[in-house]
């Protein structure tokens, strides 16, 4: 009897801890966003900033998506922003030939992002059957092989669409052979421009918070502990019977969902998009929030994900001492969040400590 | 009635016998001990057993059911778990998840409703959360259960690989050195948990030990193995009475 107090005891304390985590994180997004657009009404955030903020979000996608199949999963990737410009392309075609027959902007979006993340997810299934059997630099070389295919693929793709369908070539724009009034969506390296830029801060902010709650509800379930426990152990988690296979692809398929939902948020949010945009400095930058977050650690990513996406763009006055401070703030940063001295001090002079002290001093006074 | 029924099962890696007919019979219930020299191919039998060698040759029959020749998931699907020499623990999970990991076949619920929190994910946590605090208790590691598995001290740590290999419901358990690198009172404790854990879950179990006291102590029947090939198999006082057995392995 004893015991089952305890038990349940423990067990409400563990689901307070992982909600008030989850609380604390979505809280900072909210808080950030209802300053940043009270910031914006009353005119006062200057045009650079206000220019980063839909990137901000999805840069934050990226990371946190990311983070599943690195930090998680235990895989590394270099592939990542192969999958946003499939969720990039898919749903800025989607929107170039619906433009005119979907009037309802909300419904068209809605299904824009869906169009980008089934694709991305699909392809997230593909190279992750693929890649199955591959472990530590193999599969970061496969992956960012990957990433480089969809690329330079994508880079000379000719789509156009008239009465007749919808034509396709690999060549130019006039191997399409569209009669009279047919419209070419994607240019090759030109990429599509003209997209609808249906992309707002607060949509962005909606797709992180859900992007956040679909993979920390993961993580904090079933198929979640199976992911950690093949990224713990591989064979102890065969012994106990968990399908390393389902599980692999299925952390695999949902990271490039999400980063496909990214990709549709940023070909939403700009004038043109060009598949050189996503080369492996992109995977890499992502890697960077993920790493610099900290494995597994999704607030981590999306702190990380915010600081380096604003900070480049503020350093712009230093000209070409630019990425070289960028490159010692990256390191100090790293020294900080991981350093055993450092992360020694942190745990001595956490925030949690100093109210315990002021309020214990409050109360012996 | 036979539980594990095993007929020559070998296996070589390169020119070396590790395995070599390897033949044994494990009624319902029994404790079977399996000792042997270091080297003798006691873990390489474990490893066959579960699938994560191929055997050259030979059968395994668990419960009627032939498991020769499947993968370690289909294994342990029809009824076999194990732990490990070196202990495979999920490090960074908790006490508590790690014993969920073990009941994750028996109690599902789809990717999907966890990710959207439908009815069915609280009730099979719930379910869950339940069914591992008991197994916890048996072993004592309740109070622990939140705290990360790689922070057991080492004789909790080999309990945990138990109570998680029992989470999956096994009909055979398969322990490797359970009591290795244990105090003479933790092995004590060990001896107790494992007498309990046979009454608790009428499970049958094969377990390899170099603990001598542990082996007389708890074991109804020993087979001993030595390069691979059996050197005595049958009743404790027989078998570690048995000259050969005491000038290969005891060394005495
Ligand atoms: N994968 C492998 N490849 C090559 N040789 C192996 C392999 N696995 C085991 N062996 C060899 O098979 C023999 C038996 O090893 P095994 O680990 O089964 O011994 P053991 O009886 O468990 O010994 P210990 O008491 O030290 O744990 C050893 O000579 C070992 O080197
Ligand atoms: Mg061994």
């Amino acid at each position: 009897m004893k015991n089952q107090v305890l038990n349940l005891k423990t067990r409400v304390m563990n689901i307070n801890k992982s909600t008030r985590s989850n609380a604390v994180t979505i809280g900072g997004i909210l808080i950030a966003y209802v300053v940043c657009t009270a910031l914006i009404n009353s005119g006062n955030m200057s045009n650079l900033l206000r220019n980063l903020l839909v990137a901000m979000c999805y840069y934050s996608i990226m990371a946190v998506s990311l983070n599943l199949t690195v930090g998680i999963l235990g895989q590394l990737s270099l592939g990542h922003a192969g999958f946003m410009c499939i969720g990039a392309f898919t749903g800025a075609f989607f929107s170039k030939i619906t433009v005119n027959t979907i009037n309802n902007t909300f419904i068209r979006f809605t299904l824009a992002i869906l169009i980008g993340a089934v694709a991305a997810g699909l392809f997230g299934i593909f190279i992750g059957v693929v890649v199955l059997r591959l472990k530590g630099d193999y599969l970061a070389i496969v992956t960012l092989a990957f990433g480089e295919i969809i690329k330079n693929v994508l880079n000379v793709f000719y789509i156009g669409y008239d009465s007749k369908g919808i034509h396709f070539s690999m060549k130019d724009t006039a191997s399409l052979n569209l009669e009279e009034g047919g419209m070419v969506v994607v240019k090759g390296a030109q990429g599509i421009s003209g997209t609808p830029r249906n992309s707002t801060f607060t949509i962005g902010v909606i797709l992180l918070i859900i992007t956040y709650l679909i993979i920390v509800n993961l993580v904090n379930s079933r198929s979640g502990r199976a992911i950690m426990a093949i990224r713990d152990n591989h064979i102890a988690a065969e012994s106990v019977g968990i399908d390393i296979t389902k599980y692999k692809i299925l952390a695999f398929s949902i990271s490039a969902a999400l980063a496909g939902v990214a990709g549709v948020l940023y070909s939403h949010n700009i004038a043109t998009v060009q598949s050189t945009k996503f080369g492996y400095n992109t995977s890499i930058l992502i890697l960077v929030f993920v790493v610099l977050g900290g494995m597994g650690n999704l607030r981590g990513s999306i702190i990380a994900a915010i600081i380096l996406t604003v900070l480049p763009e503020y350093l712009r006055f230093m000209q070409d001492y630019r990425m070289l401070i960028y490159a010692i703030v990256l390191i100090v940063m790293m020294i900080f969040n991981w350093g055993p001295a450092c992360i020694n001090w942190r745990k001595n002079h956490s925030l949690k400590d100093l109210t315990k002290k002021l309020m214990k001093a409050k109360k012996e006074a | 009635m036979e539980m594990l029924s095993v007929k020559n099962l070998s296996i070589s890696f390169g020119g070396l016998h590790a395995v070599d007919s390897f033949s044994i019979t494990i009624n319902k219930g029994e404790l079977y001990g399996l000792i042997g020299p270091n080297g003798a191919g006691k873990t390489t039998v474990f490893n066959l057993l579960t699938g994560v060698y191929k055997p050259d040759m030979g059968q395994v029959i668990l419960d009627g059911e032939n498991i020769t020749g499947r993968s370690t998931i289909e294994i342990n699907k029809a009824g076999v778990a194990r732990t490990f020499q070196n202990i495979r623990l999920f490090k960074n999970m908790s006490v508590l998840d790690n014993v969920k990991c073990g009941l994750h076949n028996d109690n599902k619920y789809s990717t999907f409703a966890g990710i959207f929190r439908l009815p069915s994910y609280f009730k099979t946590e719930k379910r869950m959360n339940e069914q591992a605090y008991e197994i916890l208790e048996v072993f004592g590691l309740e109070k622990e259960a939140k705290i990360l598995s790689s922070n057991l001290p080492y004789g909790k740590q080999r309990k945990l690989e138990i109570a998680r290999a029992l989470a999956t419901n096994p009909k055979l358990l398969l322990l490797d050195e359970p009591a290795a690198g244990m105090n003479p009172s933790e092995t004590e404790e060990l001896m107790e948990t494992i007498n309990l854990v046979r009454k608790q879950y009428d499970v049958t179990i094969l377990l390899i030990e170099h603990d001598m006291k542990l082996v007389a102590g708890i074991c109804e029947k020993i087979f001993v193995l030595n390069f691979g090939i059996e050197l005595a198999n049958g009743l404790p006082q027989d078998v570690l009475n048995n000259p050969e057995v005491i000038k290969a392995y005891l060394g005495e």
